[in-house]
């Protein structure tokens, strides 16, 4: 993750420590895992790893998933666990050996480095019998005899390589659905034959027992099929791991997708099948699919500006009566839930830290009222509700980023609780961890950005900002409080105006302020001296993702070298790099921009919105160059854009640290 | 131009609602007086009496240091500053009695002001570490039998020490990274009292050294950026540039420099003086020359007063317009900074850190409607530097900011 840092803090400690440089206690050893060393701990400790510093360190790029899209670790190992699904015709043996090829799978998943898999793979390891549980660790029992005659290698290593060269990518390509399983099943009497090659004595021996054991199992003994198919399994293991995952990922989720049957129970299909937040819905049958389980019917917006397929576009207006009528029989969403969800939908809760707070006392409310069901354990079960309230709340509206890393925060608590625990205390602890985060990640921060701010506003200054921030306002007025004079200019645009309600309350509170449209940004900037700007979300290359408009005032702001401050919370910023405003984005409501509510002299389009030669788009963020953005003011202080990305890692770091 | 706008309306109504605004108002439509009244207000106080003999009290001590060891005040500065330092008597003294003077009121802060002090007048001791010395002379002199006690009473030298002079950038730097590395090591927490504070002297002790040795560390990192017949442009006096431009004497480069005049201290002179010595081929330029001679250089080295947040450097008046014109002519900036003296600032632009004032003399008397610029430093902001070699390596101006939020978080 981060080598110049490790590298640095070993190679020339001497000039590390002028300035006073107090290394925190655990930094020093974050470098690479040493080979040799994790390759002779086997997996079971693989799993303990999760607290030690080189496997977790690793976590962030095991963790690279979009903040949008829920990581899910569970799904991986859900599915992984379950049989992978099989043409009703395929043989017995094949039947017995995917029983294998799961349990390889899920072990694949316990080696890697997110601690949530880690522990996953004890959860499982008490769930399944005694016997399978052992066969569930198959590289660790099977690196002890391989030690034991000397030949450390071939296997050992090879796990290894699975840590290390683990790509960003890999994570995902093991959530895509049951993709990795079915292919591995596949492939793995073609894999096994060049391995023959460089495997030890011991091993050839084993793989032998092994085959002879997977024909006693098709022949029906099912017990010695599971320890011995491991075997098998861990012998495939490096093929599978040296293989570039891109190729499998296309492959595999294409012929998952075919084989899927839908005589799976509902409760897990729902649990599995939450939809990719980041799905492409310019891909008809994964839209398809994802309707038949949606629970908002929405309706797809037709006359889709080409570019912008991919992103979800819905008629607006449909939906809502459909779903409060539907209020008292939905089972699966928890009623608080349901009401942020419908609150969303209809717009009144909007505004990123808004929305993440609502979201977030739904899911405390959620988790106070939910009880672990019969045969499950809670974490498990938990985030398969969480999972499910994700995907409603998403079919609602497009979750933001801030959002996704706060779900990503909870799931990580619920992952990280401690088996010893009782369901009360759990849910206590996690209800105070949602409270902690609410606290300290978005009130506590805005404070410190309010602060830290306010010293870039002198007497006299003229402040321009854009639409509608609640940090950009806090500092407003805060400045304001503290007797500074200064004037607003606030800039809005179409077809939101949010700007107005800004305005009403800044004009209530006795600031001076100016209002204009944005098409009057040019004229106004040249008396501006500091542009305070809101953000939806930071990324790493200091783009800034922010309401649509944003990026036009920052652009002419610097072109009139004014500086342009951005006021965002650290929880909103992102790993992920974006480069324009079209691969992730949001689209609103098409009649937005088509139509002026009770203004029917001007409303020139009327009759043309359901012509084919028409396409409205509607975006609702853009993304800001970090080359327009002077400063970015967070709860860690004024940094400059290019400083995001430390940020990012500092609190990735905070998050696996305690 | 400013007029042309609608809310000039609402300008109107500011300046003429104060009634003490009116002054500046009438006195000329501008929009940078009405902008910032505060630097007009001090501004117009000088213009009142620009040869006022006692000095102003929000005149930079840091920069009163700094011009007492380096500057050539007077015409014969060859004879100066070969009497080892050039000291101005009245420079130093004046100031510095009359500063100890307001806070010595408040009893213990007295001593570190005055324990600083004496540091601070050895012209090889960076600010810093002369600060850094003083609040280890604090914890030697303190009878705290707690690390708690130990550490407010340490946060109290520190707070005075950095209100004695808030100009200095280093000054406020090294008492942050000391207060830092009190509060910060864990390693403390398990040790008895004695011992802790015995580490902490130690560690004191090792901060003057290792200044030392920063300079070294940048002199040899910079050594592969200065290649045979290349022409340097310098400005000012700068210690650390000094013992680059030394270091690269000393392995047989062949490189000439320009030197800056480096008004009004006339700091510039000193260092041409130095590299004199060494054998190295100098040309002395007067500050308005540096477009001219421009195309000539190779690089600009500079030194540093303060490396802010966002990579930019806070240095002696000039320094960005010399970024200015090598940025424009596609010439390298490099700067020398040691690593205590990243700050946790951030300037958005020139105004917006605090005035640190400077009397220049321009020979004749200026009348006193005249209003004088007398600041001392500027801001070059980030993208106008190539590399900044730091003790920590040579770093991209981005790294600085990856480097404080190490520090501070």
């Amino acid at each position: 993750m981060d080598p110049r840092r490790a590298s640095r803090t070993v190679s020339d400690p001497k000039i590390r420590q002028v300035g006073f440089f107090a290394p925190p206690p655990d930094r020093s050893l974050s470098g690479p895992p040493d080979p040799i060393s994790t390759a002779t701990t086997t997996a079971a400790a693989a799993a303990n790893t999760s607290s030690s510093p080189p496997i977790s360190d690793l976590s962030p790029s095991g963790n690279s998933l979009s903040p949008v899209m829920i990581p899910p670790p569970r799904h991986s190992s859900d599915t992984a666990h379950r049989p992978a699904p099989f043409p009703p015709a395929s043989p017995p043996r094949r039947g017995t050996l995917s029983l294998t090829v799961g349990s390889y799978n899920n072990n694949i998943i316990s080696s890697s480095p997110t601690a949530s898999f880690c522990d996953e793979s004890k959860g499982i390891s008490v769930k399944v019998s005694p016997t399978s549980a052992a066969s569930s660790f198959p590289g660790g029992g099977f690196d002890a005899t391989a030690v034991k005659a000397s030949s450390v290698p071939a296997s050992g290593l090879t796990t290894v390589s699975v840590v290390k060269t683990l790509p960003p990518g890999f994570t995902e390509t093991i959530v895509e659905k049951v993709g990795g399983s079915v292919e591995m099943q596949n492939d793995l009497p073609a894999n096994s034959k060049p391995l023959k090659e460089r495997t030890s004595k011991a091993e050839r021996r084993a793989l032998q027992e092994a085959q002879r054991a997977a024909k006693a199992a098709a022949k029906g003994s099912k017990l010695p099929a599971t320890t011995s198919g491991a075997v098998a399994s861990a012998n495939a293991k490096p093929t599978k791991a040296t293989k570039p995952p891109s190729q499998k990922n296309d492959s595999a989720t294409v012929t998952s997708s075919e084989k899927k049957g839908g005589d799976r129970p509902p409760e897990k299909d729902r649990k599995k099948d939450a939809p990719h937040p980041r799905m492409q819905y310019d891909d008809k049958s994964r839209v398809e699919k994802a309707k038949r389980r949606a629970v908002v019917k929405q309706t797809e917006a037709r006359n889709r500006v080409e570019l912008f397929r991919h992103l979800p576009q819905y008629e607006h207006g449909t939906q809502l009566p459909d779903l409060e009528s539907k209020f008292f029989q939905l089972d699966p969403v928890h009623p608080v839930v349901y009401k942020v969800g419908l609150q969303y939908i209809s717009g009144d809760i909007s505004g990123g830290n808004a929305r993440c707070i609502a979201m977030l006392q739904a899911f405390q409310e959620a988790i106070k009222d939910y009880s672990t069901p019969d045969e499950k354990t809670l974490t498990r079960d938990l985030t398969a509700k969480i999972n499910s309230y994700v995907s409603f709340l998403n079919e609602c509206r497009p979750l933001s980023i801030s959002m996704g890393n706060a779900i990503r925060f909870l799931k990580n608590r619920i992952a990280k609780l401690p088996l010893t625990l009782s369901e009360s205390e759990a849910k206590a602890f996690l209800q105070s961890d949602i409270e902690q985060f609410i606290n300290e990640k978005i009130i506590l921060a805005d404070k410190v950005i309010v602060k830290h701010a306010v010293t870039k506003i002198r007497d006299g200054d003229v402040l321009l900002t854009y639409g509608s921030s609640s940090a950009v306002e806090m500092i407003l007025l805060h400045a304001h409080e503290l007797g500074k004079p200064f004037r607003v200019v606030i800039v809005d645009s179409r077809p939101k105006l949010e700007g107005q309600l800004l305005l009403r309350r800044l004009v209530g509170k006795g600031l001076s302020c100016v209002y204009a449209n944005i098409n009057a940004v040019s004229y106004i900037m040249h008396e501006v001296t500091r542009v305070f700007l809101g953000a939806s979300s930071v990324l790493s290359n200091g783009t800034v993702y922010s309401r649509v408009g944003t990026a036009c005032v920052a652009m002419v702001a610097h072109e009139f070298r004014v500086p342009v401050l951005v006021c965002c919370e650290a929880y909103k910023f992102h790993e992920r790099v974006q480069l324009d405003s079209i691969c992730s984005n949001e689209l609103g409501d098409p009649d937005a921009i088509s139509k002026v509510p009770g203004r029917e002299d001007i409303n020139y389009l009327d009759g043309c919105t359901n012509s084919e030669n028409l396409q409205l788009l509607n975006l609702i963020n853009d993304a800001t160059p970090s080359d327009y953005v002077s400063m970015i003011v967070t709860d860690y202080g004024m940094v400059p854009p290019t400083s995001v990305p430390v940020i990012v890692r500092e609190s990735c770091r905070d998050q696996v640290w305690i | 131009m400013w007029w042309r706008s609608a809310s000039f309306i609402l300008d109107q109504r500011h300046v003429e609602d104060p009634p003490n605004d009116v002054a500046s108002s009438s006195k000329e439509p501008d929009t940078l007086s009405t902008l910032s009244p505060p630097q007009t207000y001090s501004s117009f106080m000088a213009a009142a009496d620009p040869f006022n003999p006692i000095p102003n009290p929000k005149i930079s001590a840091y920069y009163q240091t700094r011009a007492a060891h380096t500057a050539v005040v007077t015409s014969d500065w060859l004879a100066q500053a070969q009497a080892a330092v050039g000291h101005h008597p009245d420079d130093s003294q004046a100031p510095q009695t009359q500063l100890l003077a307001s806070p010595s009121a408040s009893g213990k802060s007295f001593c570190v002001i005055n324990e600083f002090n004496n540091w601070r007048k050895q012209p090889d001791l960076a600010e810093a570490v002369a600060a850094i010395r003083a609040l280890a002379a604090v914890i030697r002199a303190s009878e705290a039998t707690t690390m708690m006690e130990l550490e407010i009473e340490l946060k109290k030298a520190s707070d005075s020490l950095k209100s004695w002079d808030t100009t200095s950038i280093s000054l406020t730097a090294g008492c942050d990274l000391f207060m830092r590395y009190v509060t910060r090591t864990s390693a403390l927490e398990y040790e008895d009292f004695n011992s802790a504070r015995s580490r902490l002297i130690e560690r004191a002790e090792k901060f003057g050294e290792i200044s030392c040795k920063a300079r070294r560390i940048i002199a040899m990192l910079s050594q592969d950026f200065i290649f045979d017949g290349c022409t340097i442009l310098v400005h000012g006096f700068s210690r650390v540039v000094l013992e680059v431009l030394k270091t690269a004497a000393q392995n047989k480069k062949l490189f000439r420099v320009f030197c800056t005049e480096g008004r009004p201290d006339r700091t510039g002179l000193r260092l041409s003086n130095e590299l004199a010595k060494l054998d190295v081929p100098v040309k002395l330029l007067i500050d308005s020359a540096v477009a001219y001679t421009m195309d000539e250089v190779d690089m600009v080295f500079v030194g540093a007063d303060g490396v802010v947040e966002s990579g930019g450097i806070i240095n002696m008046m000039g320094t960005y317009q010399i970024a200015l014109v090598a940025h424009s002519m596609n010439k390298p900036v490099y700067v020398a900074a040691e690593s205590y003296k990243f700050a946790r600032l951030y300037p958005l632009d020139q105004k917006d850190m605090a005035p640190a004032l400077r009397p220049i003399d321009f020979g004749v008397p200026i009348p006193s409607k005249v209003e004088v610029e007398r600041s001392a430093r500027d801001y070059t902001p980030p993208q106008y530097l190539t590399l900044l070699f730091t003790d920590l390596g040579v770093l991209t101006p981005s790294v600085v900011s990856d480097e404080l939020i190490q520090l501070y978080l």
